[in-house]
C-alpha cells in the first residue's frame, strides 16, 4: 500500500525535490532550520506554513475533481469564513464559538453548492459560479465593506501561533489531509467517489447514492474554505473581503493538477495534491528567493502549468506509450503512466 | 410560444425593461438619454468581451483569459505608445494581432492537446496578466492627440445624452456577431460543436479549424475590448478588469445561453450586459445601498436564469417522453 502511492506520487516527489534544490541553488541557507523563543523558523517551515491555505483546500478540491466536478467557490468562501469568524469574536464571543461559526457557514456553503449539482443537476462549474460571482458580496455584507480587524488571542493562534514550536496552520493541514485520506482510503468511500467520476448512471444503477456522496464532497470542500479562510483572516488579524482568498480556487485546482489527478474525473490521490500545493508555494518561494522581480511570477506560473499540461495531456501520452510499445516487447514502467489509470488498464 | 428556442431571450428582453420600468418608477430621471448613453459608454468593453465569450460558450467551452488580455492589451498600448513614436492605429493593429493568435493558440493547444479549455485558458490567463506586470506595474497614462480626437466623437441626442464612438463600436460588434453566428456556415459549426462535438465531427464539421476560430475570435474581441478600455480610460494598469471573466461569463447566462453550450443568442448577451449595467445604475441612483449589492443581485440572477433554463429543458424533455413511448411501441 505504502510502495504503491510512493509510485504514485514519485512524479510530484521529483518535481518538489527539483524545486526545492532551485530555492537552494539561489539561497544556500534554504534548509537551514533553528529553534529560536519556542517556535521553529527557516525558508523551509515557510514553504509549509504558507502553503496551507492552498494545501487545506487542495484536499476537498480533489475529491470534487474526482467526481468529475469543479469547485469555484472556494475562494469566496474563504471571505464569508473570515468574515464570520471575525464578526464573531467582534462581537465578544469566544475564539471556539468564531470557529464554529465560520465552519457552519463553510458547510452551509458546501451544502448549497452540493445540492445544486447532485439534486438540481446543474452543471458544478455553472452551479459554483452563483457563490463565486455572490460570495464576496456576502462577505462584505458581514464586514460592513471595512477590513474587520480583532485582537482575540485565540483566534489569532489559529492563523500565526506555534503548537510543540510549530507553527499552527502547518498542524491544521497535515492533520486534515490525514484524517480525510484515512476515511476515504480507510474504508469504500474513496473508490464509489471515483465510480462517479468515471461513470455516474452506471454508479447509480450499481446502487451506490450518488447524491448523498456528492453532497458530501461539496460539504468537505466548504469546510476545508472555512478553515483556510479562518487561517488567512487570523494571519494578518483582519477579515479582509475583498482580497482573501482571491483567486485560490484557481491555485487550488493548479494544486490538483500538478498532483497528476485527471478534471476528467475517477483516480485521484489527496497525498499528490497536497504535494501539488507544496511545489505551488516552493515556486513563489524561489522567485521571491532569487531576487527576480515578483511581476514574473505569473508568467513563470503560466509557463509551468502549460509544461505540465502537455506531459499530461491524453495526445502525448498515447503517442509516448505507443513509442515505447513499439520499442521492445517489455516496456519499462516510468513515471509517466502511472498517473494515468486508463493507460494503466488498457496495458497488455 | 413556449415551443419556441428563443424563449430564454424574449424572457432577457422582458426582464430588462421590467426592471427599467421598475428604476423608472422609483427613479424618474432615469427616463433619460444621458443614462442610456452612459449606459451604453460604461459597458462598452464588457459588453465587446461578453460577445466573443458567447461564441466560446455557445461551443460548450469557456474563457478564462478575458479580463487578462483587456488588462495585457491597456498596458501593451499605453507603453508602446510611450517608448516609440507609433501611430494609435498602428498599435491597435498590432495588439490585434497579438490577441488573435494567442486566442488562436489556446484553441489549437485545446484542440490537439485535448485538454480541457478551463485549465488551457486559466495558464492563459495567468501568461496574460503575467506579461501586463513584466511590462509595467505602474499605471500608464497615454497621451497623444489621436486619442482625444477619438474620444471626441460623439452624438449629442436631444434631452442632453452623449453617444460617444465606444458605445457604437459595442453596437457594430453585436451586430456583426449576429450576422456571423446565425447566417455564416462558421456560426453554424459553432452551434453544432456545442450540440454534440462527436456528430458535428461525424457531419464533416472541420473541428480543428472551427475550435481554433472561436477561440481567435474571443481572444481578438478580448483585444478590441482592451482598446475601447483603453480609450475609456486613458491609461494602461497590469491590475486593471481583474475578473471581467466572470462578469462577461454572467452576462452570457442571463442572455439565456446555455452554459453547457449549443443554445444561445449574441443579443441576448446584449441584454444580459444591459441588466447587469442597470443594477450598477440603480444603486449609483440610490446612493445609500453599497456596491456589494451589485454581486449579490447579480448572483442572484444567475442563480434564477440558470433554475429557468432547468426548468424549461425538463419541460421538453417531459413533453418528447409519449412521443418516445410510441416510437418504441411500433
Amino acid at each position: 500500500m505504502i510502495s504503491a502511492t510512493l509510485k504514485r506520487v514519485a512524479p510530484q516527489l521529483v518535481i518538489l525535490a527539483v524545486v526545492l534544490l532551485m530555492n537552494f541553488a539561489v539561497f544556500p541557507g534554504f534548509f537551514h532550520i533553528e529553534f529560536q523563543n519556542g517556535r521553529l523558523f527557516g525558508n523551509l517551515i515557510d514553504v509549509l506554513n504558507r502553503g496551507a491555505p492552498v494545501a487545506l483546500l487542495s484536499i476537498g478540491m480533489t475529491l470534487v475533481i474526482a467526481t468529475k466536478g469543479i469547485d469555484l467557490s472556494v475562494g469566496a468562501v474563504m471571505a464569508i469564513a473570515g468574515a464570520v469568524a471575525a464578526a464573531v469574536v467582534t462581537g465578544g464571543g469566544g475564539w471556539l464559538t468564531a470557529l464554529l461559526a465560520a465552519i457552519a457557514a463553510g458547510l452551509l456553503c458546501g451544502a448549497w453548492n452540493g445540492i445544486l449539482v447532485a439534486i438540481l443537476r446543474v452543471q458544478p462549474i455553472v452551479a459554483t459560479l452563483v457563490l463565486m460571482v455572490a460570495g464576496r458580496g456576502i462577505a462584505q455584507l458581514i464586514t460592513e465593506g471595512k477590513i474587520m480587524t480583532f485582537l482575540n488571542p485565540g483566534l489569532i493562534h489559529l492563523g500565526a501561533g506555534t503548537v510543540a514550536g510549530i507553527p499552527t496552520p502547518i498542524l491544521i493541514w497535515i492533520a486534515a489531509g490525514i484524517i480525510v485520506t484515512a476515511i476515504v482510503r480507510g474504508t469504500a468511500l474513496g473508490m464509489l467517489i471515483e465510480s462517479i467520476g468515471i461513470n455516474e448512471t452506471a454508479s447509480r444503477l450499481a446502487g451506490i447514492n450518488s447524491r448523498a456522496l456528492l453532497i458530501a464532497v461539496y460539504l468537505i470542500s466548504g469546510l476545508g474554505a472555512a478553515i483556510a479562510g479562518v487561517i488567512v483572516a487570523a494571519d494578518i488579524k483582519g477579515a479582509d473581503a475583498n482580497n482573501a482568498g482571491l483567486w485560490m480556487e484557481l491555485d487550488a485546482i493548479l494544486a490538483v493538477v500538478i498532483g497528476g489527478n485527471s478534471l476528467l474525473g475517477g483516480r485521484f490521490s489527496i497525498v499528490a495534491s497536497l504535494i501539488g500545493a507544496l511545489i505551488i508555494q516552493s515556486v513563489n518561494s524561489v522567485i521571491l528567493l532569487s531576487g527576480m522581480p515578483p511581476e514574473f511570477n505569473l508568467v513563470i506560473k503560466a509557463l509551468i502549468i502549460i509544461v505540465i499540461l502537455v506531459i499530461q495531456s491524453p495526445r502525448i501520452k498515447h503517442t509516448l506509450y505507443l513509442l515505447r510499445a513499439s520499442a521492445g516487447p517489455a516496456p519499462r514502467e516510468t513515471t509517466l503512466h502511472d498517473t494515468d489509470p486508463v493507460a494503466k488498464e488498457s496495458r497488455p | 410560444m413556449i415551443r419556441s428556442p428563443r424563449l430564454p431571450l424574449y424572457i432577457t428582453i422582458a426582464t430588462f425593461i421590467l426592471a427599467f420600468a421598475i428604476c423608472v418608477s422609483q427613479y424618474p430621471a432615469m427616463l433619460s438619454t444621458r443614462v442610456v448613453a452612459n449606459l451604453l459608454t460604461d459597458n462598452a468593453f464588457l459588453g465587446i468581451a461578453a460577445a466573443g465569450m458567447t461564441f466560446v460558450i455557445i461551443s460548450g467551452g469557456i474563457d478564462l483569459s478575458v479580463g487578462s488580455v483587456i488588462a495585457f492589451t491597456g498596458v501593451f498600448l499605453a507603453v508602446v505608445m510611450r517608448d516609440f513614436p507609433v501611430h494609435p492605429l498602428v498599435a491597435f493593429a498590432m495588439v490585434l494581432a497579438i490577441t488573435i493568435s494567442f486566442g488562436a493558440a489556446m484553441g489549437a493547444i485545446i484542440h490537439y492537446l485535448e485538454m480541457p479549455p478551463f485549465i488551457v485558458t486559466l495558464a492563459g490567463m495567468f501568461l496574460m496578466r503575467g506579461l501586463a506586470y513584466v511590462m509595467s506595474t505602474d499605471s500608464v497614462p497615454v497621451t497623444h492627440d489621436f486619442y482625444n480626437t477619438l474620444q471626441g466623437i460623439y452624438w449629442k441626442a436631444p434631452g442632453g445624452g452623449r453617444f460617444r464612438m465606444i458605445g457604437g463600436l459595442m453596437i457594430l460588434t453585436y451586430v456583426v456577431a449576429m450576422i456571423v453566428l446565425h447566417r455564416t456556415k462558421f456560426g453554424q459549426n459553432v452551434y453544432a460543436i456545442g450540440g454534440s462535438p462527436v456528430t458535428a465531427k461525424l457531419m464533416g464539421v472541420p473541428i480543428a479549424k472551427t475550435t481554433i476560430g472561436i477561440y481567435a475570435v474571443s481572444g481578438g474581441l478580448a483585444g478590441l475590448a482592451g482598446i475601447v478600455y483603453s480609450l475609456y480610460t486613458s491609461a494602461g494598469y497590469s491590475l486593471a478588469t481583474v475578473g471581467v471573466e466572470l462578469d462577461a461569463i454572467a452576462a452570457v447566462v442571463i442572455g439565456g445561453t446555455l452554459l453547457s453550450g449549443g443554445s444561445g443568442f449574441v443579443a441576448g448577451t446584449f441584454f444580459g450586459i444591459l441588466i447587469m449595467g442597470l443594477i450598477q445604475t440603480y444603486i449609483v441612483f440610490d446612493g445609500s445601498l453599497s456596491s456589494w449589492w451589485t454581486k449579490i443581485v447579480i448572483g442572484g440572477l444567475l442563480f434564477a436564469f440558470i433554475m429557468l433554463q432547468k426548468g424549461l429543458s425538463w419541460a421538453t424533455t417531459m413533453r418528447r417522453k409519449p412521443a418516445a413511448e410510441f416510437a418504441t411501441r411500433s
